[in-house]
């Protein structure tokens, strides 16, 4: 493989990637950004991350999280339960936002890596998978399922105060996904997906094109 | 231990002297894809065009980086003030109703004896909001005032900034829930208050302003642009 020049993302000081060992990372001289890095697993571990973490999001989101009994009535709830409780007590904005980040997001989040990581099987990614990879990054700072786990959690003690709260399936399948989704990241190399990934003429060039012209 | 980071290596003449002329990709008329971080040639400085790879539009700076993040800053600083004073629940019992702010649920975690958790929501709502805001309006002004100073820990403030604002959703997340589990009626009912909306405003504002600055901007100052000489 050609030795990369980039661009730091943080600093923009020009750079060389040196070969990496498994294991390990490429750090910006000036700045310390990560640039890049080479997992230890498999190529397809994360393929298998990422089915597993799909079944997880869809039990998680379909059974009840948690189900609270007080004095013989009893209440449970799912995640989109939240979100449409927020809609209809008034909080109509609130409601869709919390939609967006704990269902919407992570749910548009999996599907796209599932698509993604089945295209990078290929030996020239097609095109798509490019543009998806690129939705993806936008896709993953407001997917905020781990900041969602706690808030029930936070919100699961406050009412222990006045009723008996017991965790419901869907909480496993919740916590399950929450471990899985970083393993993904972790796993899975960005930087070889994108030098396989085809450009929009068609080609797959096998050296750093720092000199091509945008037009 | 096993050293398992390496520095990437410094090409051309920015080698023995970084901190005077590094060499970036702007300097060099080149730009970075945001996304997939292709180098490539600048169609021109005002109008890149697209990546030619992943077809996102280029940037050689994020356009009116400093204006749109001090404009989402101030939005979000103003959105801070009802997002603390107003409620963010209403307790709803036989006995009456009782509203909550943001404070009132900290207190009532720790009074509740679960100190851990009221100190987590107390840092994740009062202190994470107010620390973003403070941060990205030091970075604004150290950049604006053209400073070279601490480049590198005022990028690691950037990063952190970026890392941590999510976490700030916290308390909007914790109301959806107690909101959506206490549906009790008669017995007992919560409903959201008005001070929910303004929070969410709060996280969601300095993500953006997060998001609209740019860290090059901090490293500018030290590598102009254009070369005084050419």
């Amino acid at each position: 493989m050609p030795l990369e020049s980039v661009a730091c993302p943080d600093c923009d000081l020009l750079q060389t990637i040196p070969p990496l060992a498994q294991g390990h990372r490429a750090v910006c001289a000036r700045c310390r950004c990560p640039l890049a890095k080479r997992p230890t697993g498999s190529p397809d571990l994360p393929l298998a991350l990422a089915i597993a973490t799909a079944i997880a999001l869809v039990i998680a989101n379909t059974l009840p999280l948690m189900d609270l009994h007080v004095v013989g009535r009893s209440a449970s709830t799912t995640i989109p339960g939240g979100a449409y409780e927020m809609w209809t007590q008034g909080q109509r904005m609130v409601g869709v936002l919390v939609a967006f980040c704990a269902v919407m997001a992570p749910a548009t989040y999996i599907s796209l890596m599932l698509a993604l990581l089945l295209a990078a099987r290929r030996a020239v990614v097609p095109h798509w998978a490019g543009e998806t990879l690129r939705w993806i990054g936008h896709l993953q700072v407001w997917s905020m399922l781990e900041v969602v786990m706690l808030g029930v959690l936070v919100a699961l003690t406050k009412i222990a105060q006045l009723a008996r709260v017991d965790p419901g399936i869907g909480m496993y399948a919740f916590g399950a996904a929450i471990l899985l989704i970083p393993a993904i990241t972790t796993n899975f190399d960005k930087r070889t997906l994108w030098q396989k990934v085809e450009w929009s003429d068609g080609k797959v060039p096998r050296v750093s094109p720092a000199l091509r012209a945008t037009k | 231990m096993e050293r398992r980071e390496s520095t990437a290596s410094v090409s051309g003449p920015a080698c023995n002297k970084v901190k005077s002329a590094a060499l970036t990709a702007a300097r060099l008329r080149l730009v970075s894809c945001e996304s997939c971080h292709l180098l490539l040639r600048a169609a021109s400085a005002d109008e890149p065009g697209f990546c030619l790879r992943c077809g996102e539009k280029l940037e050689v700076r994020r356009r009116g980086s400093i204006a749109t993040s001090w404009a989402l800053a101030s939005a979000a600083a103003i959105c801070y003030v009802p997002a603390n004073l107003l409620p963010v629940l209403n307790t709803i019992t036989p006995q009456g109703s009782d509203d909550d702010t943001i404070m009132g649920g900290v207190i009532f975690l720790y009074t509740s004896g679960s100190w851990p958790l009221a100190l987590m929501v107390l840092v994740a709502s009062v202190m994470i909001p107010l620390g973003k805001l403070v941060s990205i309006v030091y970075l604004l002004i150290t950049v604006q005032s053209g400073s070279f100073k601490s480049g590198r820990e005022r990028t690691r403030l950037y990063r952190i900034v970026v890392f941590i604002g999510r976490w700030s959703m916290l308390d909007v997340f914790v109301d959806t829930f107690t909101v959506a589990l206490v549906q009790l009626q008669p017995l007992m009912s919560v409903t959201p208050g008005p001070g929910v909306l303004f929070f969410a405003a709060v996280v969601v504002l300095t993500m953006l302003a997060a998001e609209a600055f740019d860290p090059r901007l901090i490293w500018d100052a030290q590598t102009p642009l254009e070369d005084a000489h050419d």
